[in-house]
């Protein structure tokens, strides 16, 4: 850095410093608090990791180099959900940043007074740090537009910003930001209110495709995984828990555990009883993953099982066919006069019963964390450093207080770009047995499961039945609809996932419907996984309305958007609910493109089906066949979304093929069973996941309506199941009603 | 235990690793090499692809000590003079990857498919490729990735690694 450009900073610095008043229209109009935190530089609060040599912060976002180099910091967890990449494109389109100048970093800290959320899930990151990034770009543009209206002795509202250059259209002057980053990050930051944003037809890098920031560290096989966490003298950990979830340890064999080959030390360690944070375990340090995976297997602990599952997938199906009521005693919708139309003898009744099982998350990476405990001392606190992959930093940080005592300044939380989360990489078990070992071991400690222990302890999506039936009239009209989840509840409430949610499409909005739930207490653990609730409803529901169909003789589009009714938002003003014209639109431009009622050859058949959620409207249509012998080929799966402007476009269509080929995956052969709260499937040699031959055709199209900018990484998946089972029906006449497909005596 | 003398990369390698331990921790833990992942332990998945002698083979199936004087190539290896491979390059131009974990095997499986196969069609591909897994679901792009760098060892004459 030139001396020059040093003292430049030193002075700059000193004029950011905000007056109270603007600060509190910042705090004001943004309703939260961050957004006064993100306008300040980063060097006003030197927290983070010190900025590119040479670099001046324009916001706790922006940093731009004397170069010209621009960084712009991503605060959101990766998972492979393309966000590190579509945030800053945001920032980056209203700054009027040349993508080709930008590099992006992680945050090396979790302070979400200062960045934001920090925190992915739902399919809402996306949409949740829209504004902040568009304010973050403005406010940077904005200092840009200050500064060439100073140094080209121009009216600043002439000038504009594109491609890191500021012009003058009319007289065609113009400086690039390199040349004018020495006195922008002098100039006032703008009040929020006063930011001017551009308008869709202007992006220039909003809608085209980017390849993900990190694309060459991950094919360079350099990419910023936790389970490839190396610092300076770090030891490898295990930890052995019991096997069926809640088991309470008695003893082990720790003393003949640290003599094996490569072990460094073994403990005894007592949970709190929460499986989200720490259960009792036998831990293990080690050389080596290989030594401490080795020395897993020697563990030989006596465990009192009274408290511990004894869960049965049998026993839940004899629960789930000892229950007859088409109607259960938990309401969670009812609406209209339900009774009465089903209890009508000039109604033709329509009922089934569908199922499907308890699955894995199955992220590549097994769970994992690297941690380092120090001890304070000599009046200095005692520190600990993690490294985490998880998509909920500052829920860890609240933990870390809770449980630990650690308050913010005694914490560095790095977030790890994770090999795949699907919901799994919520909890902090992973993170607390790190903590433990390194406490212990008073060394920093990488704990990697292995995949056994990443099956066998995983958050499962639960697995449920569903009897669902419909009342049609003489007319042939479909006059009733009524759902009865049997599912599964943990101390009396349901577990995430469980049967269904009254969002949901056509329990929403049918004007007589009604949905119930009658639930059994199981342990096993269940928790997010892709579309929660959505992933099996839309399978149950999106199948039966084909079923529907068949036996009304009516067509399937027809009926769908018949049920929708009239264009409308389910909820006024509220974007995450249902806008029936969206889905209408989906479903008409899906069939268009998949060539809906054309005829087929013998055994070949086209499926259809919508579903709402996450606040995407997304319509499917499969085309599949099936052979002599059950082999199911899905040729081509056509997929049509409404998830309003689409950011970068390669990461949006890479996000739903992702998600048909997931659903497919799923849907064919996955299932975990448990036998006396055991998990059976131990690896993948008995959890089939799909392979590369068997992934389809997949063509998807985006409309892209004027509504807020909303995510993709979950709802391109639900609609998936029900339009292959829809499409198999079609080729051969057989209804699907039980996934995975493999138990119905299917292959692929 | 024994100490061997591993060749990886064209630099060789001095380790004390135990008898029974796989390559894949040996290149991970002894060596430093992390770009081959873990990712079952027992040869399903693929995401510990590397070659040995030019071969894909599963590193979490293979013990470091067998593999003593063959020449083991691992993604790390793969761009060669600071050049990318080809197949590197196609995978960031089409921005193949979501989460990225299997990434490095895939290639590594792509890489020796290419090495035998320069025009491969897509059974070729799903043939070489099918025992690299995907979680999230990116075969769509893997297979247009692999016929674009297959076209481009045609147009140069080229071949791979």
């Amino acid at each position: 850095m030139s001396d020059k450009l040093t003292n430049l900073i030193i002075k700059g610095l000193q004029g950011h410093r905000l007056d109270r008043r603007t600060f509190l229209k910042l705090g004001g109009i943004s309703g939260a608090g961050f957004v006064l935190a993100s306008a300040l530089p980063r060097t006003a609060n030197a927290t983070d990791k010190p900025s590119l040599v040479g670099s001046v912060d324009l916001n706790a976002y922006v940093s731009v180099g004397d170069d010209g180099k621009i960084v712009i910091l991503s605060g959101s967890p990766e998972m492979g959900q393309g966000i590190k990449t579509s945030l800053p494109m945001i920032v980056a389109e209203e700054m009027g940043a040349n993508w080709d100048d930008v590099t992006v970093v992680q945050t090396s800290i979790v302070d979400t007074d200062r960045y934001g959320p920090q925190w992915a899930g739902g399919s809402y990151t996306l949409n949740m740090n829209f504004e902040l990034m568009r304010q973050m770009g403005a406010m940077a543009r904005d200092m840009f537009l200050s500064a060439g209206a100073l140094l080209m002795e121009l009216p600043k509202h002439e000038l504009k910003a594109e491609n890191s250059v500021v012009f003058h259209p009319s007289s065609g002057q113009s400086r690039t930001f390199k040349e004018l980053v020495a006195i922008a990050y002098k100039q006032p930051i703008p009040a929020v209110e006063d930011l001017l944003f551009k308008a869709r037809q202007e992006y220039r890098i909003i809608g085209t495709s980017k390849s993900q920031v990190d694309s060459l560290e991950i094919v360079t096989g350099v990419g910023d995984f936790g389970i490839d966490t190396r610092v300076p003298e770090m030891l490898y950990g295990g930890y052995v828990k019991s096997p069926a979830v809640g088991g309470v340890l008695i003893s082990a064999n720790i003393a003949e555990l640290k003599r094996e080959p490569g072990v460094i030390d073994a403990y005894l360690i007592k949970g709190n009883g929460e499986p989200r944070e720490l259960m009792d375990g036998i831990g293990i340090v080690g050389t080596s993953t290989w030594a401490v995976f080795k020395a897993k297997e020697k563990v030989n602990a006596r465990w009192d099982e009274t408290e511990a599952s004894k869960d049965s997938w049998t026993d839940f199906e004899k629960f789930a066919a000892s229950v007859d009521s088409p109607t259960g005693d938990r309401e969670v919708v009812s609406r209209g006069k339900v009774d009465q139309v089903f209890a009508d003898d000039s109604n033709l009744i329509i009922d089934s019963v569908y199922e499907y099982p308890y699955v894995s998350h199955m992220c590549l990476e097994p769970m994992n964390c690297t941690a380092h405990f120090q001890k304070g001392g000599g009046g200095a606190k005692d520190h600990l450093e993690v490294w985490i992959p998880t998509q909920m930093g500052p829920r860890f940080q609240t933990l870390a207080e809770s449980l630990y005592g650690l308050s913010k300044d005694q914490l560095t939380i790095n977030i790890k770009r994770m090999g795949g989360s699907f919901g799994r990489r919520t909890s902090n078990e992973y993170v607390c047995e790190a903590i433990e070992l390194s406490k212990r071991s008073g060394k920093p400690v990488n704990l990697t499961w292995s995949r056994e222990d990443s099956i066998k302890h995983d958050y499962f999506r639960v697995g449920g039945f569903q009897k669902i039936r419909a009342a049609i009239n003489a007319d042939n009209q479909l006059v009733g609809w009524e759902e009865h989840a049997i599912g599964v509840q943990q101390k009396g409430k349901p577990v995430i996932g469980a049967g269904f949610r009254d969002s949901a499409f056509p329990l929403a909005n049918f004007p007589t419907a009604r949905g119930t739930m009658t639930l059994t207490e199981m342990n096993t653990l269940c928790g997010p996984w892709r579309a929660p609730w959505s992933n099996t409803h839309a399978f149950v529901t999106q199948s039966f309305i084909h079923e529907i169909a068949v036996a009304t003789g009516r067509d399937h589009r027809e009926l769908l958007i018949e049920m929708l009714g009239e264009p409308r938002w389910l909820k006024n003003g509220d974007i995450r609910s249902m806008n029936t014209g969206r889905a209408v639109d989906v479903i008409k431009l899906v069939t268009e493109k998949a060539g809906w009622g054309r005829e087929m050859p013998a055994a070949r058949g086209l499926g259809l089906s919508f579903y709402f959620c996450h606040a995407a409207h997304v319509a499917e249509v499969a085309e599949v066949s099936v052979d002599e012998n059950k082999k199911l080929t899905v040729h081509k799966v056509t997929v049509v979304a409404d998830v309003g402007p689409i950011v970068n476009m390669s990461g949006a269509l890479n996000q739903v093929q992702g998600a048909v080929i997931d659903g497919l995956s799923t849907m064919v052969g996955q299932k975990i069973t448990m036998e006396n709260g055991i998990i059976e499937q131990t690896n993948l040699h008995q959890y089939p996941v799909l392979r590369i031959g068997a992934a389809p055709k997949i063509e998807v199209h985006f409309i892209q309506s004027d509504n807020e900018p909303t995510g993709l990484g979950e709802p391109g998946l639900p609609p998936l199941a029900p339009a292959v089972a829809n499409a198999i029906f079609a080729a051969i006449g057989k209804r699907v009603r039980k996934m995975p497909l493999i138990d119905e005596g299917f292959t692929v | 235990m024994s100490n061997i003398k591993l060749r990886v990369n064209q630099e060789t390698f001095e380790l004390e690793v135990a008898d029974d331990m796989p390559l894949l921790w040996a290149l991970r833990d002894a060596i430093g090499l992390t770009g081959t992942k873990y990712g079952c332990g027992i040869g399903q998945c693929g995401a510990c692809t590397v070659h040995v002698n030019g071969n894909p083979v599963r590193s979490c199936l293979m013990k470091a000590a067998d593999v003593e004087g063959q020449d083991v190539t691992t993604i790390e290896g793969l761009a060669v003079g600071g050049q990318l491979d080809v197949l590197q390059q196609v995978w960031i131009d089409q921005d193949v990857a979501q989460c990225g974990y299997c990434q490095t095997g895939q290639i590594m499986s792509a890489a020796a498919l290419l090495a035998s196969n320069k025009k491969p069609s897509d059974e070729d591909i799903d043939t070489a490729m099918s025992g690299n897994y995907c979680r999230c679901g990116t075969y769509v792009r893997i297979r247009e990735a692999i016929h674009t760098a297959a076209r481009f060892y045609d147009a140069s004459g080229e071949g791979t690694s």
